[in-house]
């Protein structure tokens, strides 16, 4: 039988990139094809001609074994392929019934919307494929899990039999993730087909049935996944051998750099969103704070770097209090800061690139004389750490919004770690990296940690703060439920803190004694 | 990593190439920058041929007998058209003919009166220019910070009153005089440009709706005041004329009013291109209004930001209304400001918010304004019409799409030379 969907020499190119070249792909009926690459490889043009938003420069595409010309969009639905964005597509204000009816609405007496009808075909979709989902709850009301749901349902109610998912897991949590992957396994064993687009390694051996993996525009691998390991798939991502593992040597803890009392934090809606958080910070070791998004995290780095209102406690930074500091008076005491959002925070996306690399020390000599911005310094500078930190870029006046997303976060890096700094706040340092700029950006903060400088790392991904940290905390509701060595770290114990466990049953439910080995796998 | 794009050969080489790679690409960054405005440029223009021709009695007529006599119909467009544009560029730079001849005639006969005449429409175009100069300036400095200022209107016209005040009130020496004058238009303008700047930094009130707002504050002020406190004796709600010591002084006798103010706008213009480029504080401003998030996070304070770009830029427009008053009208009287705060909006628009491209953009829209009188008396072409040929570049400007999709040219594509981007964003 021919296979539900196959591309042949799928050619596309930029001026000055070829962004794919000959791709050959194929899915199976019922079975997931994952697609796997950096940032870059390609994969978002290849889904892009699959679903009609660019033309190949060459190439066919054959579903159930007749070629096909995708000409937009509407042919791609027509033809039974559908995308589900990383960003999901929905208004907020709407219900999840509204939602899924957006541009298909059934109309009845000619006038009237017929949501019941959506609504009964909506629970007919959610019961088969396990889609668990209300479809009168409004879409900001729902949690990022059960949104991703709709957008599902959303692309099953066009009739889709070709699911295409951008970086389906990138905005879950760990326990909705699983619930992502029994839904897709429902899914193929109705006969429906699945791409699956990632950067994972791990997810991609636990769901995918063959792997495609591309670089650099090419498919320079295909394979089952029982024939993959880690260690392959990321040798043909990147093209090297990567180093998975953190090396790093224990850690040598100093006097406190940071200390956290009873600090409590507001959110925009007046929530207590951080609820008497205490912890230390020492010299030379990394601090995990792990947690599920949205467990006041955000706010908790917002308050240390003066971006938030403190509501009551106290933040010292080397014993010395910081009382509603600006921000810049707290990063002139040595501390840096990587941004959870790097494009709003982060950056000035239209600024040159050595303007984003002088963005917090402009103002201060030798980059200012007197009124006089020492441009030459700072383009010598900015050349300098380009070099250093490896950034990737033509030259240093493109502006950073032309850079790809690991080489922004190089960018930021390399500002904040070329300032003299006792403290450093990484905020999802890694989020949407790819594995080589990963591996680079972990190496850089466990020399930072070595040199001495104080480390608080904030993310939720659990493997991330278990590879980088040498003490974790757990955030849930704001509250800094516990503190643990990283050395006796237990995952099932501190992924029950994480979803509101308290710690007595957590370690009953989790003894220590059946403590699992430390995956230390990124 | 030999296989990640770009190649790190490729890399070195750029980088050692830096110079001329700067330079070529400075080129044709030049090019996609003018690209759109001077295309937006030639379409008004042709749309407002067509609508002088349908405008034309002559050439409505010679329309009716096309068939019998399709040479005229054509003859006579082309002649209604010629005229009309022949007028306006005559009106706005004079003819190089007679400026040759008139200084001839002054060599020879050391008559300057010629001379002075066959310039008269040229510097009286400067003279336009020189009020949109300053404040085209005052609305693209608030835009550079992310602010839309929509109250140069109000800014002008206080920024008039002040200096008016300063100039008939006031008696001292020119070399004190004039530059209080100028200081006290500036300093007006400032105040009630620094007010929705304020509001706006510690209250979030939006500045559109505060400066529109400010606007109307300042035509009723500025109404009591003419017909009050500020008001010279006689009817008419005008204030008394300036001191001649507050005058800026003309480069040539009258009728030709070109005065200082247009060098003093040229040097403001390059004032501000220093400011916002140069200094750390026009960096500061450029990144609060490129990434207001993105500064506070790098220690940059958006209040003070907020603040100081709104005081500039009024400061800005009141300048411009000062530089109108003591170069130009040497009193001030209701209705005074004819929409100089308003046309800036659509100049900085136009200038890309650029000093040297809203330098360009005014001295398009004031030769265009000036030399449309001409073109009124002397191929009977309301004046309207120039306000149709700008409103249609500014819709062009405002919507370069369309503008590419007329001309076929595709969209600037920074994005896709060297790197791609990863999935969703």
């Amino acid at each position: 039988m021919a296979p539900v969907l196959e591309l042949r020499g799928i050619t596309k190119s930029f001026p000055g990139v070829l962004a794919n070249d000959s791709i050959n792909l194929s899915v199976e009926k019922g079975k997931i094809l994952a697609l796997l690459g950096e940032n870059g490889a390609g994969k978002t043009t290849l889904m892009n001609i699959l679903y009609g938003l660019y033309k190949p420069d060459k190439g066919q595409i054959f579903i159930n074994g007749e070629e096909v010309a995708i000409q937009n969009p509407s042919d791609a639905i027509a033809r039974g392929i559908g995308m589900v964005h990383q960003h999901f597509m929905l208004i907020p204000v709407m219900t999840a019934t509204e939602n899924v009816m957006l541009g298909v609405e059934p109309i009845r007496y000619g006038i009237f919307l017929d949501k019941a009808k959506v609504a009964k075909r909506i629970l007919e979709i959610s019961t088969q494929y396990d889609l668990e989902v209300d479809p009168n709850a409004y879409i900001s009301d729902l949690p990022v899990g059960a949104q991703q749901r709709v957008e599902i349902i959303k692309v099953l109610y066009r009739q889709a039999d070709i699911l295409i998912l951008d970086e389906p897991t990138a905005v879950l949590t760990p326990q909705e993730v699983e619930g992502l992957f029994k839904v897709l396994r429902s899914l193929v064993a109705n006969g429906k087909s699945v791409i699956f687009i990632t950067h994972k390694l791990k997810e991609v051996l636990a769901i995918a049935d063959t792997i495609s993996v591309l670089r650099g525009g090419k498919v320079v691998g295909t394979l089952n996944t029982k024939d993959a390991s880690q260690e392959k798939l990321a040798t043909l991502m990147v093209g090297r051998e990567v180093n998975l593992v953190v090396k790093k040597k224990p850690a040598t803890p100093g006097g406190v750099v940071l200390s956290v009392k009873d600090l409590c934090v507001r959110d925009e809606s007046e929530n207590l969103i951080v609820d008497r958080a205490s912890f230390e910070v020492h010299a030379g070791e990394v601090l995990g704070v792990a947690g599920v998004q949205g467990n006041g995290q955000t706010e908790l780095v917002y308050a240390l770097t003066g971006l938030a209102h403190v509501l009551s406690g106290e933040i010292s930074i080397m014993g010395k209090p910081l009382h509603h500091s600006s921000p810049r008076n707290i990063l002139e005491r040595g501390v840096a800061h990587i941004p959870e959002d790097r494009q709003r925070h982060g950056l000035i996306l239209p600024f040159p690139v050595h303007d984003n690399l002088v963005l917090c020390t402009y103002y201060q000599p030798p980059f200012t004389k007197g009124l006089d911005l020492q441009q030459k310094i700072i383009i010598e500078t900015a050349e300098k750490l380009v070099d250093q930190f490896d950034v990737r870029t033509p030259n240093v006046f493109v502006p950073v919004s032309t850079l790809s997303g690991g080489n922004q976060q190089k960018v930021i890096v390399a500002r904040e770690f070329s300032r003299p700094i006792k403290l450093l706040i990484a905020s999802q340092p890694t989020r949407g990296l790819d594995v080589g700029s990963i591996e680079y950006i972990h190496s850089r903060i466990v020399e930072k940690r070595d040199e001495g400088t104080a480390v608080l790392l904030v993310s939720p991904e659990l493997d991330e703060i278990i590879a980088l940290s040498d003490r974790i905390a757990v955030m849930y509701k704001g509250q800094i439920v516990d503190i643990v060595p990283a050395e006796r770290v237990n995952k099932a114990y501190l992924g029950l803190l994480m979803a509101g466990v308290k710690s007595k049953e957590a370690l009953e439910m989790a003894p220590t004694t059946s403590m699992e080995e430390v995956d230390r796998v990124t | 990593m030999e296989n990640v794009s770009p190649p790190k050969p490729a890399v070195s080489e750029n980088k050692q190439g830096g110079n001329s790679k700067e330079k070529k690409r400075n080129g044709s960054k030049l090019f996609q920058t003018l690209l759109v405005p001077v295309l937006a440029l030639l379409t008004g223009f042709i749309i407002g041929a067509i609508v002088i021709a349908l405008s034309n009695d002559a050439v409505i007529a010679s329309y009716r007998n096309i068939f019998r006599d399709p040479g005229a119909a054509l003859a006579a467009t082309w002649s209604a058209i010629s005229v009309a544009y022949g007028s306006l560029f005559y009106g706005s730079f004079g003819s190089v003919t007679e400026i040759f001849h008139s200084i001839q005639t002054y060599y020879s006969t050391g008559d300057s009166k010629a001379f002075l005449l066959a310039i008269y429409p040229f510097t009286e175009s400067l003279t336009t220019v020189t009020p949109y100069i300053l404040a085209g300036l005052a609305v693209a400095v608030g835009f550079k910070c992310g602010l839309f200022n929509i109250g140069a209107e109000g800014q002008f016209g206080i920024g008039a009153l002040c200096s008016a005040y300063v100039g008939y009130a006031m008696h001292a020496p020119w070399y004190i005089h004039l530059p209080l004058a100028l200081l006290a238009g500036a300093a007006g303008g400032a105040l009630w440009g620094a007010i929705p700047g304020l509001l706006k930094g510690l209250t979030g009130a939006h500045e559109v709706v505060t400066t529109i707002m400010m606007n109307y504050v300042s035509f009723r002020l500025s109404d009591w005041l003419l017909n009050g406190p500020m008001k010279a004796s006689g009817f008419r709600p005008l204030t008394p004329v300036i001191d001649n010591s507050a005058m800026l002084p003309q480069f040539f006798p009258d009728p030709l009013r070109l005065n200082w103010g247009f060098i003093i706008a040229l040097a403001i213009a390059f004032l501000v291109y220093w400011f916002l480029f140069k200094t750390p504080i026009g960096f500061e401003i450029r990144a609060v209004g490129a990434n207001p998030d993105g500064a506070r996070y790098a220690g940059m304070n958006i209040v003070k930001n907020f603040v100081l770009a709104m005081t500039i830029s009024g400061a800005l427009a009141g300048l411009a209304g000062a530089v109108q008053v003591l170069g130009v009208d040497h009193w001030v009287g209701q209705g005074f400001s004819s929409g100089y705060g308003f046309d800036s909006i659509a100049i900085a628009l136009l200038g890309q918010s650029h000093p040297l491209g809203v330098v360009l953009a005014a001295l398009l829209w004031g030769t265009l304004r000036s030399g449309a009188t001409n073109m009124q008396l002397n191929a009977g072409v309301p004046i309207e019409i120039i306000s149709i040929i700008q409103g249609l570049v500014i819709v062009f400007v405002a919507a370069p799409a369309v503008i590419r999709w007329i001309y076929r040219i595709r969209a600037i594509s920074t994005q896709t030379t060297v790197l791609t981007r990863g999935w969703g964003k």
